[in-house]
C-alpha cells in the first residue's frame, strides 16, 4: 500500500503500533547501530553509573523504529525529510511501547513535492516517554516519486 | 554574561574531528536495524522496489549514525572508542561522569547507498547554563553534526543535544 497526499488528512490518525520491549529488543537494536555504550546492554552499568531502571533503548534505534512505523502507514514511497524527537524518559524491557500519531499538516511545496507533517508519541503505560514530529514526503499522485527527487526539488 | 570556562566557550561554532569512516555501508548491517525494528518495508527486502524507487538499494534513511561509528576495538586503539567526541570532550571538561542524550533532530538528504563511504564533523552550537534535571546537575549542549558522502553529497544532517551531569546534584 502506499498512501498518496490526496488521502491524507490533517487530524487523521495512524494505525498505532505496539511492541512488547524485552532485553533483547534493547540489546539488539544498540548493536544493530554501532552503539556499545554500556548503558544499553549491561544493566549493572545502567542502574549503579546511570541510576536508572534498567538498559534501556538507545537514540539511534529509537529513530529506527519511529521510521518502521511511519513507514508502516506510508509504503515504501514515503521518503524522511526530517525527524525531531524528544526523549522524556526511558523505554526499558518489560515495557510495551506503543507509537501513535496524528497528522498535522498536508502540503506541497513550491517544488511540487508532497509533505506531510505528523505528530508522534511513544508512550509506555501512562508514560509520554518520546514525542516526534516527522515531515515525510510522500507522492502526489499515484504515479509519483518523492525518492526520485535531488537537490533543490528536495527540500526536508 | 556567560560562566563558561574558556576551553569550552572556544569549541562553540568550530567545526571538529573531520573524519572519513574506515568501513563501507553494507547491505548487510543495515538488515541488523531493519530485525531489530521488524521492519517490513520492500524497499529495503525486495530488489525489483528498491531498482524501481531509489535505483537500487539504499541503506534504511535513520541509519545515518552508523556508518560513521568507530568499531568497538581495533588494532592500535587506545581507550574507549566513541561517536560524537565533542559530547566526550564537554563531559570532561565540566568534569561531569555522566551523561545521556535527550533530543535529536535528523535531516534527511540524498540516500546512503551500499558502498558509500561516508564522512563527517561535528559542530557544537550550544551549552546551557548549569540545570538541574530528575538524572542530576549538569549541563545541556547541542552538536551538530554533518555527513557527506565519497561523491561529496550532502547525505543528512543530525543534531543532538545532550545533557552530562553528576547524579544527584552538585
Amino acid at each position: 500500500m502506499t498512501v498518496v497526499l490526496t488521502d491524507v488528512t490533517v487530524g487523521q490518525a495512524l494505525p498505532d503500533l505496539a511492541v512488547d520491549v524485552t532485553p533483547t529488543t534493547v540489546v539488539l537494536g544498540a548493536i544493530a547501530s554501532r552503539d556499545w555504550r554500556p548503558m544499553h546492554h549491561d544493566y549493572k552499568f545502567a542502574t549503579e553509573r546511570n541510576g536508572v531502571a534498567d538498559i534501556f533503548l538507545n537514540t539511534p534505534n529509537q529513530a529506527a523504529w519511529f521510521e518502521r512505523f511511519i513507514t508502516d502507514w506510508t509504503g515504501p514511497r514515503g521518503r524522511l525529510g526530517r525527524m525531531t524527537f524528544r526523549m522524556r524518559d526511558s523505554v526499558f524491557p518489560g515495557d510495551r511501547m506503543v507509537f501513535a500519531a496524528t497528522v498535522t499538516a498536508v502540503e506541497s511545496d513550491h517544488v511540487g513535492c508532497g509533505w506531510v507533517a505528523l505528530d508522534i508519541t511513544l508512550t509506555v503505560g501512562d508514560r509520554t516517554c518520546s514525542t516526534c514530529s516527522a515531515r515525510v514526503g510522500v507522492p502526489t499522485t499515484s504515479d509519483d516519486n518523492p525518492w526520485s527527487r535531488r537537490g533543490d526539488d528536495w527540500q526536508p | 554574561m556567560s560562566d563558561l570556562p574558556p576551553e569550552a566557550a572556544a569549541l562553540i561554532g568550530r567545526p571538529m574531528y573531520p573524519e572519513t569512516a574506515n568501513f563501507d555501508v553494507e547491505r548487510s548491517y543495515a538488515y541488523n536495524t531493519l530485525a531489530a525494528t521488524q521492519n517490513a518495508n520492500p524497499l529495503f527486502w525486495d530488489d525489483a522496489v528498491a531498482d524501481e524507487l531509489t535505483g537500487g538499494m539504499i541503506a534504511p534513511p535513520t541509519t545515518l549514525s552508523l556508518w560513521m561509528r568507530p568499531h568497538f576495538w581495533e588494532p592500535g586503539a587506545v581507550g574507549e572508542q566513541v561517536a560524537l567526541k565533542v559530547h566526550f570532550d564537554l563531559k570532561a571538561i565540566f568534569g561531569l561522569p555522566e551523561a545521556v542524550m535527550t533530543d535529536n533532530t535528523i535531516t534527511f538528504h540524498e540516500p546512503v547507498r551500499p558502498g558509500d563511504r561516508i564522512s563527517n564533523q561535528q559542530v557544537l552550537q550550544s551549552i546551557s547554563e548549569p540545570k538541574t534535571t530528575k538524572l542530576g546537575t549538569g549541563r545541556f549542549w547541542v552538536i551538530d553534526v554533518e555527513f557527506t558522502s565519497q561523491r561529496g553529497e550532502l547525505v543528512g544532517v543530525e543534531r543532538d543535544t545532550g545533557f552530562g551531569y553528576r547524579r544527584g546534584g552538585s
